[in-house]
């Protein structure tokens, strides 16, 4: 098995029958109980023909009666309409609700599936998306689907329903005339497909344009320091303005598409009135068919015409559902590289664990390798220093420990068991990394730290801050743990932010910590001070440090040298250092002189 | 003749129901407190046509076209049954009556019919597209308007707002707002409508016609039922989406974290439990609208059946004629639907409403940064920067910094060292002018930086600042941000910043795109990105704000001394630990919780300050300690 940075399934290869499957398997509440919606569906549609049915009939019948009106008949037919009404009125107000519930239930577990898949999906494809987009995936997109499978699905079906039930009955009254109002729409109908396509494609680049819309405001957002300091803020809004035209221009088009195609369905209905009437007086001619059918049939045609634009104007603004609901179902069918093997998994036991990188290869997805024949085996409780220049693949290093990416080739072993066969939740709670860049969450000091550890007390928070060493900083901070850190945690110093990241690490208690530049920010003093902690936390697990200040390296029980995707050098401090021209004694003495001793 | 009878949506709207919010509504959090939950009808009314008023202004002409277009729909509608009646008396009843017929007359008819429908269809397309035309030309005024906003509002207010309720300002809410743009041209083509059918039913028959618009009020007051128990569902759907896509777009953000610590199930049931009360809402709300769409469907035709039955008794006694109660029973059934599309409107504008304000709220947000007129010195050679007795606090109740003075002289280097949080970040922003000092000022060659006009100190300062922020761009994009250098410049600074090296072996070189954030380069890479990008533009302050935490030992010694080598004549600002990078400054300034503690050179402050020792000797003396213990 290989990782490949997939990128996410826009779903542009499959069809609307694929992508209406394709979402009933992802929510299958979808069609609970279809049958009866359908049913009272139907019946509620009926209610669409009572009164014009009604109205013709008492006029026929009634006003027209020969010898006069007659009242009592329209009296009888009126009290039996209102009755039939109250009935498809019920149906509907039930049909609605139901429709309702089951939509939103399955819609709700879409959206959650989606969401957690987000979370599944291996880092480099979740890279491969701006978040902008991946969040209007499992947000506006589904609501678009909502919008339509609420209001426009089964009005679809009824329509449909309609037509034929609308068809049956202007056979019954006159096939000619029937056919004629058939050969009228059929431009209409044949043309269909082409619109759906043309439309499809345009909502596609809608939606897509919002996700690209959404990021370009995004990015001044996040980055508005850089784009104040270097005084860029005209070239930012025309980027921005640029992203907003184009979802306008996109917007406009598949607009323009819409209202044309709809526009047809009434110079179909011009046609098809017209021709009744033609032809029918020319039926008439032929004594086929009499006057009162003609005027009859010319309100059927009513009754055709309103579902056959109902159903066109929904197919129409469908597409954009459509699209919204592949892109969702996207996220579900992009497979999540790292399969979690589950409960059949193994389990690490709850102590140190020695690692192993068995001839391992990894390249970034379209790169080239990045790492090649790694071979590491680190003693369960060896502290380890990982050392390198910048972008010599130290991070990738601690990315395929802790299972974010899996090898290209070769394989990572905890414990002797490859990690791909680790259940994710044993591995997880067995490994640990803090990562380069610290990010927390927009809450306060004591939500981060604990989410370590969820079932963490306060005391026991504070006490791992005393035991790594941030009891005096802890101390200084003015609301204590309560303290908000802001989005990403800015309201706090970068160092700070790392000392938050640290010791939510320590808190969940780790068997194997990597600590990626974990400290890269904070002050010297303090540093020293969290390192000698840590040691002593660490004894007897195992840790993997990647640092560019080399006293880790000092310290450490082993130096691991990597050099442009090499390991080149392994070995205590001491003795590398003593290495003359190797790459550790090159950068050991960069490290010396930058301290001036 | 045709469409009325059964429902439609507007303009892709299913009616009545909010489309649902693109994208990243505001967290709830903020927004409460910004606009009621509850409003009244006649409030929500009154505002929502205000905010109607706002776009008619800015776009009359588009308007003025949607509305002609669906007038002239609504006109032809009507035109249809007329023609339909004309037809039936002219041509049809006389054909079967006599057994013959002009064939002009059929031709007529065609004419006629295909003549309405295809003016119809031309109302239709002016209508549906006018409308959307004009929906989306104010979206994205409101979204230029309110983005240029976010760029030239300070710092400090982006530090007081989220990312996600920004986007959602610019995003759902201006969607919201003018979501009644939409319905609006139908709604006004069916009042011309309904002046149309009314008149005509009054001219069929007069008592008929007063029993058919009993149907109005009922209908009007049905829909009235309807906003009531709707809106403050949608408000509360609204802030819900708000709320679902903040969780979303934080966690996504934070997926590496999440994944590290394997708390993927947990983020999920956070989202999931906004979703599943926004699912329970859109229930809710479901129901109310499954009552009363049948009873706003119902109301027409029981008046139809009303009209009739008293239609019938008016004919018995020879008050009217039968054509007079198919015409007004006809007409009612035409308008009955169409008159819902008021109904729509009004349902847009509690959503609408909600959303105009928001997003007023950012385009009244004051705090602007003000510029003066003074143009910035641009002579070779470094600038002379002056920090006096500055101070400033994030706490209302507690001061960050507390009178902080001291001076850079031309060309010279001066060190920032102070432990973490002691506020280094803070006083490089101050300097920068990402944010004004509460007290005292900071002077460019003698200039306050706040007399400086826009554009001027960024011609001549440049911060690089603790943690790299690169753009979804091409490297060169990063690295000029837009301005005309040649790529040899780029190039230089690219060596200087010790990153030529991996840039050429990236696949297209400087045009190689980095990905959101940068994602595709490693941490240090990023840091000397982020450094070029101030070094290309030879500025006369540099600012480097811990600028190469991220890299190595021996490139960060280059680093040095390409900076050092003069090559670049600037004033240097540098946040440092390291020793070599201190040593090289001509004054060291030791910050100690917010204040000088002392300044002087790197070995002055080593001498008389057992703090400064401590904070810059402890790797020293670990080491020293790591070699008695061995
Ligand atoms: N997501 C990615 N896609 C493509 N290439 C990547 C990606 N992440 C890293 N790389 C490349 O892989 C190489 C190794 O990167 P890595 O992050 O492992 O370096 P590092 O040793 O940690 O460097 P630093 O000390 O700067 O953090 C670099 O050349 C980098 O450009
Ligand atoms: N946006 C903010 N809102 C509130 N408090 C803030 C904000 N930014 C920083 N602070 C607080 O101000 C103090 C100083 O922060 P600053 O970033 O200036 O420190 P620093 O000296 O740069 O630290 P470091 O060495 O960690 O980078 C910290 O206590 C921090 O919590
Ligand atoms: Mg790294
Ligand atoms: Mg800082």
């Amino acid at each position: 098995m290989s990782t490949t940075g997939t990128a996410l399934d826009t779903g542009e290869q499959i069809g609307a029958i694929a992508t209406l499957r394709r979402g009933i398997h992802y929510s299958p509440e979808l069609t609970e109980g279809f049958r009866v919606t359908l049913l009272l569906a139907l019946i509620a549609s009926i209610g669409q023909v009572i009164v014009p049915v009604t109205v013709q009939r008492t006029v026929d019948h009634g006003l027209n009666a020969p010898g006069g009106p007659d009242v009592s008949y329209v009296v009888e037919m009126g009290i039996a309409a209102a009755l039939a009404i109250s009935l498809t009125s019920w149906a509907s107000y039930a049909m609605t609700r139901r429709l309702f519930a089951t939509s939103e239930r399955g819609l709700a577990t879409l959206r959650i599936k989606a969401f957690r898949h987000v979370h599944d999906l291996p880092l480099l494809t979740q890279n491969t998306e701006r978040r902008g987009a991946l969040v209007s995936r499992v947000t506006s997109d589904v609501d678009q689907v909502s919008q339509f499978l609420v209001f426009g699905g089964l009005l679809l079906i009824v329509s449909v329903g309609q037509v034929l039930v609308a068809t049956v009955v202007m056979v019954i009254y006159s096939w000619q005339l029937a056919l004629v109002v058939w050969v009228c729409f059929a431009p209409l109908f044949l043309s269909l497909r082409y619109f759906q396509q043309k439309l499809s494609a345009a909502y596609g680049v809608v939606r897509g344009q919002v996700g690209v819309m959404l990021s370009a405001i995004a990015e001044p957002v996040v980055g508005a320091a850089v784009v104040r300091s270097y005084a860029v803020e005209d070239r930012t809004q025309a980027r921005i303005d640029e992203a907003i035209d184009e979802y306008k221009a996109a917007s406009t088009r598949a607009q323009g598409f819409t209202a044309f195609s709809f526009s047809l369905g009434g110079v179909s209905a011009g046609l098809a009135n017209a021709g009744v009437i033609v032809v029918g007086v020319w039926l008439g001619f032929a004594g086929d068919i009499t006057a009162g059918t003609v005027l009859a049939f010319a309100y059927l045609v009513t009754l055709f015409v309103g579902p056959v634009q109902m159903g066109t104007q929904i197919l129409t603004d469908a597409q954009n559902a459509i699209v919204s609901w592949r892109r969702v179902i996207g996220i579900l069918d992009t497979p999540a590289d790292l399969v979690d093997p589950g409960p059949d998994g193994a389990t690490l036991p709850h102590r140190a664990a020695d690692v192993c990188f068995r001839h391992v290869l990894f390249a970034y997805p379209g790169g080239p390798p990045v790492l090649r024949d790694i071979d590491l085996e680190i003693p369960a409780g060896r502290r380890v220093a990982v050392v390198g220049e910048t972008g010599s693949g130290k991070s990738t290093i601690a990315k395929l420990l802790t299972r974010l990416m899996d090898p290209t080739e070769g394989a990572v072993l905890l414990d002797g068991v490859d990690v791909r066969s680790i259940s994710q939740q044993s591995l997880r709670r067995s490994v640990v990394l803090v990562p380069q860049e610290g990010f927390l969450f927009d809450d306060t000091v004591a939500a981060n730290v604990r989410y370590g550890r969820l079932d963490a007390t306060d005391e026991e928070i504070v006490a791992a801050a005393d035991a790594i060493g941030l009891g005096d900083w802890l101390a200084g901070l003015p609301r204590g743990i309560a303290t908000q850190v802001g989005q990403r945690g800015e309201s706090l110093s970068a160092g700070e932010r790392q000392l938050v990241a640290l010791w939510r690490a320590q808190l969940a208690d780790p068997d194997l910590l990597v600590l990626d530049e974990a400290t890269s920010a904070v002050d010297p003093a303090l540093e020293m001070r969290i390192g000698q902690a840590l040691e002593r936390l660490m004894t007897g697990r195992t840790s993997v440090t990647i640092a560019h200040r080399l006293t880790t390296a000092e310290r450490a029980d082993e130096v691991v040298v990597v050099d442009r995707g090499r390991i080149v050098q392994r070995g205590p401090h001491a003795e590398l250092a003593q290495q003359d021209g190797s790459v550790y004694a090159s950068l050991y003495a960069s490290w010396v002189a930058q301290q001036g001793r | 003749m045709s469409t009325p009878l059964v429902p439609m949506s507007v303009n892709g709207r299913w009616v009545g129901i909010a489309w649902a919010g693109r994208g990243f509504p505001a967290g709830a959090r903020v927004r409460r407190g910004v606009v009621s939950e509850r409003r009244s009808r006649r409030g929500t009314t009154s505002d929502g046509f205000r905010v109607l008023w706002v776009a008619i202004k800015r776009e009359p002409w588009i308007f003025a076209v949607s509305t002609l277009g669906s007038v002239l729909f609504g006109a032809l509608t009507v035109a249809d049954a007329w023609v339909l009646g004309w037809a039936t008396d002219h041509v049809v009843l006389p054909a079967f009556d006599t057994g013959e017929i002009a064939p002009e007359l059929l031709l007529a008819v065609v004419a006629l019919f295909l003549g309405v429908a295809i003016l119809r269809a031309v109302g239709i397309v002016a209508r549906r597209l006018g409308a959307g035309v004009m929906q989306y030309r104010m979206q994205a005024h409101t979204r230029r308007a309110v983005t240029r906003q976010y760029l030239s509002l300070p710092m400090e207010w982006h530090q007081r707002h989220p990312t996600g309720q920004l986007l959602s300002n610019a995003n759902s809410d201006v969607e919201a707002a003018w979501g009644p743009i939409a319905p609006l041209p139908m709604a006004v083509g069916t009042v011309a409508m309904m002046v149309i059918a009314i008149a005509q039913m009054f001219a069929a028959d007069l008592v008929l016609a007063m029993v058919g618009l009993l149907v109005f009020p009922a209908v009007v007051v049905a829909n009235l039922g309807y906003q009531h128990y709707a809106s403050p569902l949608m408000t509360k759907a609204q802030q819900l989406r708000a709320e679902l896509s903040e969780v979303a777009h934080e966690s996504f953000d934070g997926a590496m974290v999440v994944k590290t610590l394997g708390r993927e199930a947990e983020e999920t049931d956070r989202f999931a439990e906004i979703a599943l009360r926004l699912r329970d809402v859109n229930i809710r709300a479901g129901r109310i609208r499954a009552a009363f769409d049948p009873i706003l469907a119902a109301l027409p035709s029981l008046g139809v059946l009303v009209v009739l039955a008293v239609g019938v008794a008016r004919v018995v006694s020879g008050a009217t004629d039968p054509g007079a109660v198919v015409t007004v029973s006809y007409l009612l059934t035409i308008v009955s639907f169409p008159i819902r599309s008021i109904g729509w409107l009004l349902g847009e504008f509690p959503r609408s409403v909600v959303g105009y304000e928001r997003v007023q709220h950012v385009l009244e947000a004051t705090g602007e940064m003000t510029y003066g007129a003074e143009p910035a010195t641009r002579s070779a050679g470094g600038a002379r920067l002056e920090v006096r007795h500055l101070g400033y606090r994030y706490d209302p109740e507690q001061s960050l910094l507390d009178d902080v003075s001291f001076t850079a002289e031309p060309g010279r280097t001066v060190a920032l060292v102070g432990a973490t949080a002691s506020g280094k970040s803070t006083l490089t922003g101050l300097m920068t002018r990402l944010v004004d000092p509460d007290e005292g000022a900071v002077l460019l060659d003698g200039t306050d930086l706040r007399e400086l006009a826009q554009g001027e100190l960024a011609s001549v300062v440049s911060l690089v600042p603790q943690t790299a922020f690169l753009f979804d761009d091409t490297v060169r994009g990063n690295v000029t941000l837009g301005a005309d250098v040649p790529d040899g410049a780029v190039w230089e600074a690219l060596r200087a910043a010790q990153a030529d090296g991996f840039v050429a072996a990236l696949p297209h070189g400087l045009d190689t795109r980095l990905g959101e954030r940068g994602t595709s380069l490693s941490g240090g890479q990023r840091q000397r990105i982020s450094l070029a990008r101030a070094l290309v533009r030879r500025p006369r302050l540099l600012v480097l704000d811990d600028a190469t935490s991220a890299v190595d030992p021996e490139v960060e010694a280059r680093i040095l001394e390409a900076l050092r080598s003069g090559a670049q004549e600037s004033t240097l600002v540098v946040v440092a630990y390291r020793k070599a990078t201190i040593a090289l400054a001509d004054e060291v300034v030791h910050l100690e919780d917010g204040r000088v503690a002392d300044r002087g050179t790197h070995d002055e402050l080593l001498a008389r300050s057992p703090a400064y020792a401590h904070l810059v000797n402890a790797y020293e003396v670990a080491a020293e300690l790591v070699g008695e213990a061995e």
